[in-house]
Formats: structure tokens, sequence, C-alpha cells
């Protein structure tokens, strides 16, 4: 294997010389306007899976891959976040910039750029391709969304285009894998280059736009009819009235959905779950080994993958609203909320993908100009209800929330609950922006503009692959840090070891650890059980579910009950809701208090955050326990 | 920066009000009205003429297609006809009000009936 590498990347530099420079370390960076498809086409030509979606500023760091060409050689492709132009204003918009002009030492000037431009709105985004034509790196001009240019009665003469601008000219269409072999064509240096052209110094905009147009003339672009399903849709979806119902009616569906829809699911998960355990019990003999799986592994991780296929329908959910276009539609209707709280319609849209997870969404901020508004909303996003949420609230509802209609078949009491516990989250986290943003965080309004993107029909194959990958980041983590704790957990549950045999769980090394926390949260009306549950949600949310599964596993008097009942027995229904509200508003995640850190570049945010979250949580729990009571 | 265009601090709720009010205060070019993008209701159309923002942010509303001399149409708004999006060189960009008062439109002549 490492000899033919070795050849490959030989041939590769012989091959340089003649053609243009380019050897097997070089980049190529790809570069274009926001929600032109440069991610869409880097999956492409790598076979990489980054993350792709209708809404401008998706992909806010850089990615970097390999396109192997028809000759076998490799060439590292960068993926950068969209631009408007070379005067940057956002984080995500320097790191473009400055990989683009060799200001990161790590990476240098790219040797070449693929420009990607939507065909669809030719004149505006050649504006771009003049600056960039202009810092003299070798350019392919991709235009890109081809079908649409088509369907749509658009067309243009290539050739023309080219000669026009000097550099070569593809048409293609990342989504549909049209004309991507005239991308590797110049990847391998096949491509013929037209004429160089002497092109203008154009500073300002109105020039680049005049330039851009006269170019698009000469090309004889004719523009494409304007898209007749994104106006009817957004009749409908940014209707005063119907628009409201309708984001009403695709909330309460999803909710309702998580319960109805996935139930029967989470019990096939855990029928086979059941079944494999007893299937373990069977074949071992009775062991500490055969303890550490049943206990720990079984009982503990088993409790948290049950609720995969729960995570799965949230994904496909947001998949469908972030690939569809709905989500920017999403931004404008909120705008008036956020404005109100001081933030600005752009926070929403990392806010909404907090619900996924608060990583990328304090990773997304990276689109707001202003920093204070950036910071108000990393600061926030972990209120919103994230995935990991969804396992503990489900237990916990199901365990202690009757089944019982209340809007007809529409809506249960079930998804009622659920849906207020996410109203909850997104009320603290409006509330705590208020408060920054007329105190520490007090700043000018940055002016709010967002590019609203044509609706697009979300694929199958990117929902699916969406859901693909999500299923093996909630698995991976079930295998690597739940398991992790859980055999922590099973270890101290077993230890002292009293005349060579394990102690009861409540006197173990992790019942007296449970003990000693339980005067602090007894105030909350939850025992030394759910305190270890605590503890160890501090790796991660849902490893509560898998404690709490493994010690009601571990006791003789619950383990033949199942989780759901056995926390039904060892909680009152006030300790079920602090217990809830606690979990709404704690910010137990190592990976969001690492990202905080990362971003905002020291831990002076992170741990007033934490402190912050971990008070208003206790605070709020303690409440919901003595009014409930 | 240029002076503010004459205009009522608060916008009046009703439309044609508005339109009639806007006529009778600012200047009339021919047959098409000088005005500001808030100004616009769904449906209208107009030139812009100038952007009497700070540097920086008229760069940025120009990158986005917001150039003198463009034709932008106001689309659909949301509730409470704030945020609004307008139809401008190709793409649909939505501006909050408190940005689009800055932006001088020349009115097309309002086609009446709708």
């Amino acid at each position: 294997m490492s000899d033919s590498d070795g050849a490959s990347a030989a041939s590769a530099v012989a091959l340089a010389g003649a053609k243009g420079g380019r050897t097997a370390g070089a980049r190529v960076a790809l570069i274009g306007p926001p929600n032109s498809g440069k991610t869409t086409l880097f999956n492409r030509l790598t076979g990489l899976r980054q993350k792709v979606a209708n809404f401008p500023g998706v992909t806010v760091e850089r990615h970097t891959g390999v396109a192997v060409v028809a000759d076998g050689r490799e060439v590292p492709i960068i993926d950068l976040p969209g631009l408007y132009g070379l005067s940057p204003r956002s984080e995500d918009e320097q790191i473009a910039y400055d990989v683009l002009t060799g200001r990161r030492g790590d990476t240098g000037k790219p040797r070449a750029i693929l420009l990607v431009l939507d065909s669809t709105n030719l004149a505006r985004h050649l504006m771009l391709a003049a600056p960039i034509l202009a810092l003299g790196i070798p350019t392919l001009v991709i235009l890109n969304m081809a079908d649409d240019l088509r369907n749509r009665g658009g067309r243009l003469d290539l050739k023309a285009l080219s000669s026009e601008l000097g550099a070569p000219v593809a048409l293609v269409s990342a989504r549909q894998g049209e004309g991507i072999d005239q991308v590797f064509e110049y990847l391998a240096g096949q491509m013929p280059k037209p004429a160089p052209v002497e092109l203008p110094i154009l500073q300002d905009v109105p020039k680049c736009r005049e330039w851009a147009g006269r170019v698009g003339c000469e090309a004889r672009y004719r523009a494409p009819a304007p898209p007749k399903w994104t106006r009817r849709l957004d009749a409908v979806f940014l209707h005063p009235v119907v628009g409201l119902l309708v984001f009403l009616a695709v909330v309460v569906g999803v909710f309702q959905t998580i319960f109805s829809v996935a139930d029967p699911a989470k019990d096939g998960v855990d029928w086979l779950i059941h079944l494999s355990s007893n299937w373990v019990a069977s074949i071992l003999p009775d062991s500490l080994f055969r303890s550490l799986l049943l206990d720990g592994v079984w009982n503990g991780v088993g409790s948290v993958v049950v609720f995969l296929p729960q995570v799965l329908l949230l994904f496909l959910f947001i998949g469908i609203l972030e690939d569809s276009g709905y989500l920017a539609r999403a931004a404008l209707i909120a705008d008036r909320t956020m404005a109100r709280v001081g933030l600005q319609g752009k926070s929403f849209i990392p806010l909404l993908s907090a619900y996924a997870c608060a990583v990328p969404a304090i990773m997304a901020t990276r689109t707001i100009e202003n920093k204070r508004d950036r910071m108000a909303t990393i600061l926030i996003a972990p209120f919103m209800t994230c995935s990991a949420r969804l396992p503990v609230y489900t237990l916990i509802i199901a365990a202690f929330i009757p089944n019982r209609p209340v809007l007809g078949s529409f809506l249960g009491a079930r998804a009622l609950a659920m849906l207020a516990l996410y109203v909850l989250g997104f009320l603290a986290a409006v509330l705590t922006a208020r408060v920054l943003k007329s105190s520490i965080l007090k700043s000018g309004r940055a002016p709010f503009l967002l590019e609203m993107p044509s609706y697009r029909w979300p694929t199958l194959q990117s929902l699916g692959l969406r859901l693909l990958d999500r299923s093996a980041v909630f698995l991976r983590r079930a295998g690597t840090v739940i398991l992790l704790v859980m055999v922590i957990l099973w270890v101290m549950a077993h230890l002292p070891l009293i005349h060579g045999h394990a102690p009861g769980i409540d006197r173990s090394l992790a019942g007296t650890l449970g003990r000693t926390i339980e005067p602090a949260i007894k105030p909350l009306g939850l025992n030394w059980k759910v305190g270890i549950g605590l503890i160890t949600s501090l790796a991660a949310r849902e490893t509560i579910v898998a404690t709490l599964g493994s010690i009601y596993g571990m006791d003789p008097e619950s383990n033949q009950l199942g989780l759901e009942r056995a926390l039904e027995h060892d909680l009152t229904f006030g300790g079920a809701l602090a217990l809830l509200v606690f979990f709404a508003f704690a910010m137990q995640c190592i990976s969001t208090i690492a990202v905080v850190r990362r971003e905002t570049g020291g831990w002076k945010w992170p741990v007033l955050q934490f402190t912050y979250m971990g008070v208003l949580a206790y605070v709020g729990a303690f409440v919901a326990f003595h009014l409930i009571r | 920066m240029p002076p503010k265009t004459p205009k009522p601090a608060s916008p009046p709720l009703d439309k044609d009000f508005r339109r009639a009010h806007t006529e009778t205060v600012l200047q009339l070019t021919g047959n098409k009205t000088l005005t500001t993008l808030v100004d616009l209701a769904r449906g209208d159309a107009g030139t812009l003429e100038e952007i009497n923002l700070p540097g920086e942010e008229a760069r940025r509303l120009m990158e986005l297609g917001f150039l003198p001399g463009m034709r932008i149409t106001a689309g659909w708004s949301a509730p409470g006809g704030d945020p609004r999006v307008f139809q401008v060189d190709g793409s649909e960009v939505a501006l909050r009000r408190e940005t689009a008062r800055h932006l001088r439109v020349l009115l097309d002549p309002p086609k009446r009936p709708l």
C-alpha cells in the first residue's frame, strides 16, 4: 500500500512542473458566497460527509479532504465558510479570508481555487469573481445548481463566460452529481485554460456589480424564472395567520410523534435488549464478569440505547426543516421575539440547531458579526433542549405522566409535558439573553440581513445519511463515555468487598457517594440513587438514564420492575418534576463546557455559565418540588 | 451622513393613508414617489436611490444586491410586518424595519386596484 502511495506522489510531483505547479501537498480551496453549495461539492469530491443544509452559514470552519483524480493522484481540498466579498466581518468569514490570503500559517496560500457560484443568480454571484480572480491564483469557476437553472428556463454561453473571465468555467449540479467530472479534470490539470484577460481592479461594490452585469451580458446569461414554488410556499409559511398555525402544528406534531410513533419502535429495541440480556445471562456462568455485563452494560447502556428511535425522529424533523429551507423562515418569524430580548434574528439559527446539540450551535454563532451578540448567544445556547435531554425527559414523563388525550388524539398529556419542557428551556434562554443584553453585554443593534434560500425537496439520501450519522454518534457515545461511566459505577457499586462479597448497593462506595450528597438534593425531593445519577450525568446528560437503569437493576428490591416502574416507586411526583426542571436548566455536559472555553478563549465564561445554570437548576427544582408536592 | 428623510416617527396603521401621507410629505418626481423601503407594502416595487447608512453596513447591503439603481420588490414579512423579505437582484433578503428605514427608493406608480 505504502509503495503505491509513494509512486503516485512521485508522479504527481513529476507532473506538477509541467502542469502549473500543483503538487500532491498543495491545497485547493473551495470558496464562494454562502449557500452556493460548496460543502455539497466538497462532499462529492472527497467522499466525505460534512454537514450540508439549505440556509446560509452552515459551514463555520474549514474542513479538509482529499479528492482522488483520474490518474490516482491525491489533491487535498479545503472547504471554507461562505463569503460575500473580501471584507470579512464575522468569525466564519475571517477564517475563509485568512486561508485564502495565506494568513493562516499552517496552510499557506492555496495553489488553486474552486470558486462556487449559484448559476441561478449568476449576475450577483459574479461580483465575488472579480476580487477572487484578482488574487492571481489559478481558479476554476464552478456554476452550481445547473439542474435548477435548466428547470427554470435559464441559460448561458459557457465559452463566452470563460473567455470573458479568462478562467475555465464548469456548469455543475453538486447535488445531482452532474458535471463533476469537469472538476476532477481540472484538478488533474487536464482542463484547457482560456487566454488570460486583464481584469479591472474593482474596489467598490457598485463597480463590481456593473462589471458582473456586463460579463453576464457577454455570456448571454438568461436569468431563470423566479422560483414559483418558493413564492407559493412563502405565501403559506409567511402568512400572518396560516404561517403561525403551520408553525404550531409542526411543533406539536413533532412532540406527539415522539411519543406515539417512536414508542412502538422503542418497545421493539427494548424487547431486543431484554432478549439479548436473557441470552447472555443463560450462556455465562454466574460470575463477576456476568454481573458487570448484565448490570453495567445491558441495564445501564441498554437503557439509553432504547431511546435511539426518539432521537432519530427528532433528527429527522430537524433534517427536513434544515434541508427544505424552512429554517430561514422560522428565523424570520422569530426575529421579533429575538429583537425584544435584544438579540438579532441571526442568533435564532444557532439556537435552533441547539435543539440537536449545543456544541455545533455554539460553533455556529461564528456567523454573528457582533461580538457581544455572539457571546450572549453562546451563553444561552445550552438552555435549548438538546437531544441528550430527550432520553431523560422521555423516561421520566413516561413514568409519571399518564397517557391521556388533551386535545383529542392530536395532543396527548405526555407530548404536552414534553412541549412544556422545551418551552421552559426556551424561556430560560430568552430571559437570560434579556438580562445579559441589558447589562454586561449591552451593544448597539447590528443590522439584520438574512438571505432567504429557495425551498428544496429534502432528498431521501441526504436525510438517510443524516440519520445514519446521528445513530453512529449516539451509539458511539453510548459505547464510549456512557460505557466507561457504567464500568466505573459497577466497580464502585461492588466495593468495598465484605467477606469477599460485594456489599448491598446502598452500602457500597457508589451508595456512600450518593448518600453524601443526599442532604443537598433532599430539598429537591430527590434521593441518593438519583444523586449518583446527577453526578454521572456531568459526563453527559443521558448518562443518568444508564445510571438509574444500572442501580435499579442491581437493587434486589427493584430489579424485576423495569426502569420506569422502579422510578415511579422511588420518587414522588414533585421529585420527578424537580428532576425534570433540574435537567432543563443545568449545564451537565463536558463537551459544551469545552467548546465554550475554546470559542470564548478562556475559562471565565464557561465557569460563569456553569455556575449560573447550576444555581438556576437548583432553585428551579426546589420551587417545582415545593409547589407541586 | 446625509440628512434623514422627513417621515412620521411612528408609521400610521393604514396602508392607504400612509401612501397618501407620504405623497404629500415627500417630493414628487414625475409620477414616481421618493420614499423609504419601510413604506413598501407587499407587491410594491421601487428603484433604490441611496443607502443612508455608515460605510460598513451599506457595503454589506450592497454585497447582498441592494445597489443604487436596483429594482426592489417587497415580499412577505414576519407577522407584524417586521422583518420583511425583499426581492432584489435575483435573491430574497430579509431586513428589519430599522434597516429598511435608511434605504430610499423611488416608488413605481401604484397599480391600483390590486
